[in-house]
């Protein structure tokens, strides 16, 4: 960070980003992000999973369009429509997953992309090649099959082929995550001397401690938002751990005037209440692509919410899953009123009243072609008075989804509607009036605001806690500390799988479901 | 922050104005399926101009031997009889999202079984018993043929589109070699199983030639387009189909559905190879495969799946294919150009759904 010179702050931005938002069906990956990239800076990007990095990286690539807001290139307005056009504009993009032809020579990974009618130019690359090498201090073997290379020799590669290809704006996504110690460290090294050459590059991360090492401007997304940037001159004045608490704040940390802030209600769970949902040991296998759990066990009494806290992607879909039956446990015991349901399959569960609020709305929560009437009824399918004898009795679906329509406020065009038509706040309401109409009795919400407006997440809060006034047990899942503060009575945190530490939601909650967050003991 | 602006009026008083928007629907609709078909024959027919044949003299015969002739319309009328099984079969598939392009080798062993079984039953008990025995028999075995790619589907996720091809050569070949070794007719000199005396075959309809198998497939079709279409297990199949994610939420046991889907579809292919033989051919020669099951699945698709539609065009393709017989004879024409107009029609309507599709996106950006 020292050898930025002070002029940088004066330079003008290569790439600016207005007030940007995306939406998909169902969420909203950005929501109005403001950014300004400058030449001679490394700035870093910084989120967990689902904060809206790839989208926003989707963007200036040329992958995808904002919905609102404008990018600027070179202070014009400049709508980026493809990827051929974002190389042309000089930004190029390694993304986190290797993209070169394994079976082809660095040169002809290279060369890819020039025109078809022309024999490939190796000379012509090779002295160009020489010359970026040279001035970066790495050395390249152009005659080598990508495939002997090692993961961090291939990303120079990449890094490489952006610089072959002219580029002011390097974009790095995610590009620490398969590397080893010592190719991040020589990857921050190639950083700082690519910067020095007055290119600028985002840096996409989610680990911490690389964002205060190799960044001279950091900006912290949370769910879709840009909820804070360090500038360059305050990075300076601060060393590596005062920099990573004040990240760990503007990640976790309450926000002035944040509107979503309310006062949770005090309420008392009577202690010596018999647990609802029993959880004792319970384990799950880990896969390729997701982690195991180890060990997980709590309890949680009539009208009380335990929160699970923790970074996304540390094995709190699997936990919600594993207990909804949907995922094989290979071990442990969960206990429903007493009654052990771990070897029951999904339905039976259900019928003991779990019930089991998906964080993946379109994917698995609903069928979205189908109208808004059946979603309502996806798990009941054959129960009366809905079916009688296996048919289906058409006029009573549609009274009691007018009267869940009504009741929960959603906002329809007709019954009929495929449900995908609707907006997420409205598919989540059809999910809530699913799960909690009747016969339920633990009910696990998996980010149930996640992507939501704000009207549609206060609303689906409010549900909440009125599901657990009525006596219920819910296990609230989420990795928005905020929702977990305002909300639960106990919080847990979980991390590679396995329950942490579980903290009462005191005074000082914040500050222990914190640290035990970033690995530090409560 | 995306706020909601749909309208907050009540559900019900809007449901009343989709009346009108359905029959607009269905209206576009059925110009959507009736134009390509138009654009089709006018291609096809410059592809006769090209090969020096008159192409309304070929839709002539056509029209004049599959639709208006009395003859010509019974035959066509017959030859309905086992393509509406097999489309029957190819719905169930279908909606539940899984491709069962076996029905050929379904469909012969079914027709050999029957075949097989029909002549020696009607010897040892009451014609209606006997015939009812050997579709029990046809269907079973269909069903059997159905289960390596069903179970490889259900448990190992194994693509049932190569399962069900591999399965389908192999059934051709043990048909074939049933026929030519275990149940041919000693009393004849060509390869083919015993012969179903016609007065035990199904009866015919009135005073004509047409099999009354006509209307159990259309019973089988019916039944399956209601089944699919208003009951439990048939909406369990099509979320299976529209998305197995939801289904596995839901706590639908996605195996067991897969291989009921696949019997189901299987199944009604083999009671499709006993209908033409108890119907119609009364035995199965060597050799004998008339390749109905890929025929079929066109007529599905350009019906959408719907079951009604279905029937419709799998009367086009009995026209097409009755009276493409007789003009390709009288016109020189290879048989095969029916399949030729069949296929220019199919690539016409995926055109215009890929240009309506886009013109609709355009729309609304």
């Amino acid at each position: 960070m020292s050898n930025v010179s002070s002029s940088s702050a004066f330079k003008p931005d290569i790439v600016a980003l207005e007030g940007v938002t995306k939406r998909f069906p169902g969420i909203v990956a950005n929501d109005s992000v403001d950014l300004s990239i400058r030449p001679g800076e490394v700035h870093v990007l910084l989120g967990e999973n689902g904060a809206g990095k790839s989208t926003l990286i989707g963007m200036l690539s040329g992958l995808q369009q904002p919905d609102e807001g404008r990018i600027l290139v070179d202070g014009k307005p400049t709508p980026i429509t493809s990827p051929r056009h974002a190389l042309a504009l000089g930004i190029g993009t390694v993304f986190q997953h290797m993209m070169l032809v394994p079976t082809l020579t660095v040169a002809e990974n290279l060369l890819l992309g020039g025109p078809w009618w022309q024999r490939p130019r190796i000379e012509e690359l090779a002295a160009r090649v020489a010359e970026i090498t040279s001035t970066l201090g790495i050395t390249v073997k152009l005659h080598a099959k990508v495939s002997e290379l090692s993961l961090g020799e291939q990303q120079q590669v990449e890094i490489l082929r952006a610089m072959v290809r002219n580029s002011r704006l390097l974009i790095l996504d995610e590009s620490t995550s398969m590397l080893t110690p010592k190719g991040i460290e020589e990857l921050g090294a190639l950083m700082r001397r690519l910067v020095g050459q007055g290119l600028a590059i985002v840096f996409i991360t989610h680990k911490l401690k690389e964002a205060a090492a190799f960044g001279d401007r950091i900006s912290v997304l949370k769910l879709g938002r840009k909820v804070g940037e360090i500038p360059p001159e305050r990075l300076r004045a601060l060393d590596e751990q005062e920099i990573i608490s004040e990240i760990v704040e503007l990640m976790f940390g309450k926000q002035k005037d944040d509107p979503e802030a309310v006062e949770r209600p005090t309420r008392t769970v009577r202690t010596e209440a018999v647990p609802l949902l029993q959880v004792a040991g319970l384990a799950v296998a880990s896969t390729e692509n997701a982690p195991g759990l180890t060990s997980i066990s709590f309890d949680i009494r009539p009208g009380e919410i335990l929160g699970i806290a923790g970074i996304d992607g540390n094995g709190q879909k699997q936990l919600a899953e594993a207990l909804a039956g949907q995922r094989m446990a290979t071990g442990g015991s969960v206990r429903l009123e007493g009654v052990a349901i771990e070897t029951l399959s999904v339905g039976e569960r259900r019928r003991h009243g779990l019930r089991y609020l998906t964080d993946d709305r379109l994917g698995e929560g609903t069928v979205g072609t189908f109208p808004v009437s059946i979603n309502f009824f996806l798990k009941q399918i054959g129960a009366a008075p809905f079916w009688r004898h296996g048919v289906e009795q058409r006029s009573e679906i549609d009274r009691r989804a007018a009267e869940l329509v009504r009741e929960y406020d959603v906002r329809t065009p007709s019954l009929k509607t495929p449900v995908a038509r609707l907006s997420g706040g409205n598919i989540q309401k059809v999910l809530l009036a699913r799960e909690l109409a009747e016969g339920a009795k633990v009910v696990i919400f998996n980010k149930p605001t996640y992507g939501l407006d704000l009207a549609n997440t206060l609303a689906s809060r409010q549900r909440i806690r009125d599901t657990a006034a009525r006596g219920l047990a819910v296990l609230l899942i989420s990795t928005d500390l905020e929702e977990l503060l305002s909300m639960c009575d106990r919080i847990a945190v979980i991390a590679n799988g396995a329950l942490v530490g579980t903290v009462a939601n005191a005074d000082d909650a914040r500050t222990k479901v914190g640290r035990l967050m970033i690995g530090l003991a409560a | 922050m995306s706020i909601d602006t749909a309208p907050s009026a009540s559900a019900t008083a809007l449901d009343a104005t989709s009346g009108a928007a359905t029959r607009r629907d269905i209206l576009r609709r059925l110009l959507m399926t009736l134009g390509p078909i138009l654009v089709a024959l006018v291609i096809a027919g410059c592809i006769l101009l090209a090969v020096g044949v008159d192409p309304l003299a070929y839709y002539g015969y056509v029209l004049e031997k599959g639709l208006f002739s009395p003859l010509g319309i019974q035959q066509t009328l017959t030859r309905m009889a086992p393509l509406l099984f097999l489309a029957a079969g190819l719905i169930v598939a279908f909606r539940a999202g899984m491709w069962n392009l076996g029905g050929d080798g379904q469909f012969l062993l079914g027709a050999v079984t029957a075949a097989a079984s029909a002549p020696v039953l009607v010897e040892i008990m009451p014609a209606w018993l006997a015939l009812f025995c050997s579709f029990l028999i046809a269907m079973v075995v269909a069903v059997v043929w159905s289960l390596v790619p069903a179970l490889l589907r259900a448990y190992q996720g194994v693509n049932e589109i190569i399962t069900t091809l591999m399965m389908t050569f192999l059934g051709t070949s043990l048909a074939n070699v049933l026929v030519k070794l275990a149940f041919r007719d000693p009393g004849t000199t060509v390869p083919q199983t015993r012969t179903l005396p016609v007065e035990d075959r199904l009866p015919r309809l009135f005073e004509t030639t047409i099999t009354s198998g006509l209307l159990l497939g259309l019973a089988a079709i019916i039944i399956v387009h209601l089944v699919m279409t208003r009951t439990a297990f048939g909406l369990k199949l099509r979320i299976v189909g529209a998305n197995p994610r939801a289904a596995v939420h839901s706590g639908l046991g996605v195996p067991g559905l897969t291989v009921a889907v696949f019997a189901i579809s299987a199944g009604l292919a083999g009671l499709a190879g006993a209908v033409d033989i108890i119907g119609v051919q009364g035995n199965v020669r060597a050799d004998w495969n008339p390749a109905y099951g890929l025929a079929v699945i066109p007529a599905v698709f350009l019906a959408r799946m719907n079951g009604f539609a279905a029937i419709g065009f799998v009367f086009l393709l009995s026209v097409l294919s009755i009276g493409g017989e007789s003009a390709a004879r009288r016109l020189d024409v290879p048989n095969h150009f029916t399949l030729v107009l069949v296929s220019i029609v199919l690539i016409v309507l995926a055109l215009a759904e890929y240009f309506d599709h886009r013109f609709n996106q355009s729309r609304k950006a």
